[in-house]
């Protein structure tokens, strides 16, 4: 195996009582799509928000781009180059779609300081975040309040900002969670053309579209890892069955 | 400086450390359970002097007074929650910052045109008057060392009521899940005006207990009540127990600091320069504790919640 | 539905018109009325970058609207009394030309700006509403105690401090002095709302999450924003300390804190012409109220319930049928 771009190494959360991760070793290879599975309160948010720098682990570290980014915190990692959707699109709901994307842009440019030039009339950054609009076919609705976009418009338009940065690794929380059939359709072709500019870090309870995207599946259970491999591996794990169906299957 | 002034400043300090506590308690608990900044407590602060100092002057009791003081604030408060204050649950902190300055407006116009713009005294009855005298000589005010007691009597009667009734608990809930405790069948918005009276009442006692000390009038409340912010910064929001010791903190360091400031400053100062810049500093003292406190813990020292 | 724009429009012709016949009619004191509303809007403008774009809902702008005049009280009566101005180190000359003045009031509030934002910023919601306050409340007692500068009884300045080519004793032209001033204020606040800055700020204010997963840091957005919008404020405070030739604690009361946010909900919150709408309105109320009753802040009180609890897009809000920033 080559360098992972991005690496766990043993991390470990606790709340109270609750382990909501265990000691959780998991690594994304370039080109790949990693999916993380695993049923409600297995601990996938709390990875999530770990990888990206908004909690700190009890223990352990997260490595990207062979660097030890553990210290760093969101901000920081964004400019590292990890881009992020999030489970419940995080978008500027009064703003219009060019406006949210031009925030990615402004944010890939490292440049919020300037006061005057009306940002609209910036080429640079709104060609940027056309070209964003433009891959997850939100063009024609880029004047548009994001309010009065479709749920399933949000979605694309939570990739389209996180594509903006142009990241070396994505690490996207159900960007299938609340389409319907033909739009997690789209959604999955999408993602399929997408891990060949970086990989793709995926949590995801729709099984439809891991299967179809995963190369490799990680499977969370109670915060700790109970089975990593292929999406065969997966299928004829005993342990995962047993964790998903109960201990008769 | 003598061992018996610092005695007599630290009850002085106290003693309003205490009262701070009263209006501290019932903003910290609609903060908790409500959800709601109330500007407009301090409103209640001054209707509960001024009804002290209306019934004190018709009947001439203290006591009456005092009970005045209670069910006028606890009304006004009950009242002011079912009319205004109910609509702003779970709306925008700068809509509740509007409507409650708002009222503070009309309260304080309404206060203005009833009474009048000339302050109101309320005397300290006989038996409360005079000193006392404590343990190794100290003479000290008998009416101060009432407060300091009776303020500490709420602060147990609170935590009782907290940690041990029923209601106390359906009062916890509400803080961690205000849908659970109605799936429970209890009434919340019924609870929510109890809560809010008896934050209003406390208000209100303050009130009336400090008018004897100091005059009764229009705008005596905001001052106070801005103190008991830093007093719930410091001790963090919800938090009856930061509520108490976030009050004696402020309530010492304010008293504490304009005594002894502008001493500590004539040993390296000459008197009258020493004498400014100590009382310059000891009125901001306070600040610059609650200043210490928020680069040490953002939220308080007993806060759990931003 | 009418379109911002011409509202805006109407708006400043609205105050020149009110201004050409106050000098027709020789009515000074009505162009009294109008330096102040202009003086009030520029405060508001300034309040309006934290509170509108940011969502910074700061109830101390009094600190900076003080600190402001407290920099033209101080420095005119060094002036007045040719007594330089002791800073330990070194003495600085007291002065009576505004463009100075201006210069050191917006510095101070700048840098009184950064320091409560820093502290302030560390928490969100009602703490930092409770915490704005307090330190707005630390600076009126601080002049209440500062016995040099007058104290509770404040510093009278006798005559108007000057600018270049203006005779600013004549009320028209310290009027324009001041309207200038908020043109440019607008000004700034309407290139800085569309810049990638106010479109940074907006979002933090939205979702700050989203800001820090784009690589930037809301808070320090925030801070900026808190900076310039003291800043601005505390010019404010400076040209009202002029109009009245006075200074005094009252300018850090926390009633003020709240009257410029209850002139931007006015208006319209984060709407440009938000607090010159809310400024005209509410000198316009303090007067026609006034007159009619001692008690005009009843009512002022209930018509702010009102607009709270039924219009929250304010006047603007109201005309154009769009609602405000939601803060």
């Amino acid at each position: 195996m080559s360098e992972p771009v991005l690496a766990t190494h043993g991390l470990c959360k606790r709340f109270g009582a609750l382990s909501a991760t265990d000691n959780v070793s998991i690594d994304l290879q370039p080109g790949e799509i990693h999916a993380v599975i695993g049923p409600n309160g297995a601990g996938k948010s709390t990875l999530i928000a770990q990888i990206c720098g908004g909690l700190r682990p009890d223990a352990g570290r997260v490595e990207l781009l062979g660097r030890d980014v553990s210290q760093l915190n969101t901000k920081a990692r964004a400019q590292q180059g990890l881009g992020r959707t999030f489970q419940i699109s995080a978008l500027a709901m009064e703003d219009t779609v060019l406006e949210n994307a031009i925030l990615g842009a402004i944010g890939a440019a490292g440049r919020p300081w300037r006061f005057w030039r009306p940002v609209l009339k910036d080429t640079d950054l709104r060609e940027r975040a056309m070209a964003a609009l433009e891959r997850v076919d939100l063009t024609e609705h880029a004047g548009k309040r994001t309010a009065d976009l479709s749920h399933g418009q949000r979605r694309q338009l939570e990739v389209a900002v996180a594509l903006t940065l142009s990241p070396k690794v994505f690490v996207m929380d159900e960007p299938m969670a609340g389409l319907g059939a033909e739009g997690s359709k789209q959604m999955t072709s999408f993602l399929d053309g997408l891990r060949r500019e970086a990989p793709i870090l995926l949590v995801e309870h729709d099984m439809d579209a891991v299967f179809a995207l995963a190369d490799r599946i990680t499977v969370l259970v109670y915060g700790r890892v109970i089975a990593t491999g292929s999406v065969k591996d997966i299928r004829q794990s005993a342990a995962v069955k047993e964790a998903y169906l109960g201990e008769s299957a | 400086m003598t061992t018996l002034l610092f005695i007599e400043q630290i009850l002085n300090g106290l003693q309003f450390g205490v009262m701070l506590f009263l209006m501290a308690a019932g903003l910290t608990l609609i903060f908790g359970v409500m959800g709601l900044i109330n500007l407009a407590h301090g409103s209640l602060y001054m209707v509960g002097a001024f009804a002290a100092a209306a019934v004190a002057g018709a009947t001439g009791s203290f006591l009456l007074a005092l009970a005045a003081a209670l069910a006028a604030a606890a009304v006004a408060g009950a009242l002011v929650e079912i009319t205004v204050i109910r609509r702003l649950y779970g709306k925008a902190h700068l809509d509740q910052v509007l409507a409650t300055f708002a009222l503070i407006l009309i309260f304080s116009e309404g206060t203005r045109w009833i009474f009048g713009s000339f302050p109101l005294f309320l005397d300290i009855p006989d038996y409360l008057s005079g000193p006392v005298s404590l343990p190794g000589g100290i003479k000290y005010p008998l009416y101060r060392l009432a407060l300091i007691l009776i303020g500490l009597l709420v602060a147990a009667g609170l935590w009782w009521l907290t940690a041990r009734t029923r209601i106390g608990i359906q009062i916890r809930a509400g803080e961690n899940d205000r849908e659970m405790i109605a799936a429970l069948g209890v009434n919340i918005s019924a609870l929510y005006t109890l809560v809010f009276a008896l934050g209003a009442a406390l208000a209100g006692l303050a009130g009336a207990l400090v008018g004897a000390i100091q005059s009764v009038q229009v705008g005596m409340g905001e001052p106070v009540l801005i103190l008991a912010f830093v007093v719930i910064v410091i001790g963090g929001i919800g938090s009856i127990k930061g509520a108490f010791i976030g009050a004696i903190l402020v309530g010492l360091t304010d008293t504490l600091g304009g005594i002894f400031l502008p001493e500590l400053f004539k040993i390296f100062m000459e008197s009258g320069a020493a004498t400014q810049t100590g009382s310059a500093l000891a009125s901001m003292a306070v600040y610059i504790l609650m200043g210490v406190v928020l680069i040490w813990r953002p939220t308080g020292l007993f806060g759990a919640r931003a | 539905m009418i379109a911002e724009r011409w509202i805006n429009g109407t708006v400043i012709a609205g105050i020149l018109a009110v201004l050409a016949y106050a000098i027709l009619a020789d009515e000074p004191f009505t162009i009294t009325l109008l330096t102040r509303v202009t003086i009030l809007a520029l405060a508001a403008v300034g309040l309006n970058i934290a509170l509108g774009i940011g969502g910074l809902v700061s109830l101390g702008h009094a600190a900076f609207f003080g600190l402001g005049g407290y920099a033209m009280g101080i420095l005119a009566s060094h002036a007045q009394t040719f007594t330089p101005l002791d800073l330990g180190l070194f003495t600085l000359p007291g002065t009576k030309s505004m463009p100075v003045i201006w210069l050191v009031a917006v510095i101070i509030s700048a840098l009184a700006a950064w320091i409560i934002g820093l502290l302030s910023l560390r928490t969100t919601g009602v703490y930092f509403i409770m915490i704005t306050l307090a330190f707005g409340q630390m600076f009126f007692y601080f002049s209440i105690s500062w016995s040099a500068y007058g104290g509770e009884d404040g510093l009278s300045i006798y005559v108007r401090n000057g600018f270049p080519g203006v005779n600013t004793l004549v009320p028209a032209q310290f009027f324009a002095v001041c309207f200038v001033a908020l043109c440019l204020a607008l000004v700034l606040f309407h290139r800085l709302q569309a810049s990638p800055f106010g479109l940074a700020l907006n979002a933090a204010r939205q979702v700050p999450e989203r800001v820090e997963t784009v690589g930037l840091n809301p808070m320090r957005l925030k801070l900026v924003a808190f900076i310039i919008s003291g800043a601005i404020t505390g010019l404010a405070g400076a040209l009202f300390a002029d109009l009245n030739r006075f200074v005094s604690p009252t300018m850090f009361s926390w009633q003020l804190s709240g009257e410029l946010i209850v002139l931007i909900i006015i208006g319209g919150v984060g709407r440009l012409m938000g607090p010159v709408i809310g400024a005209c309105l509410f000198v316009a109320l303090e007067h026609w109220l006034g007159g009619l009753t001692d008690f005009w802040h009843i009512w002022l009180g209930v018509i702010l319930l009102v607009i709270v609890l039924f219009a929250r897009g304010g006047l603007i809000g109201l005309l154009t049928g769009k609602e405000g920033a939601h803060v």
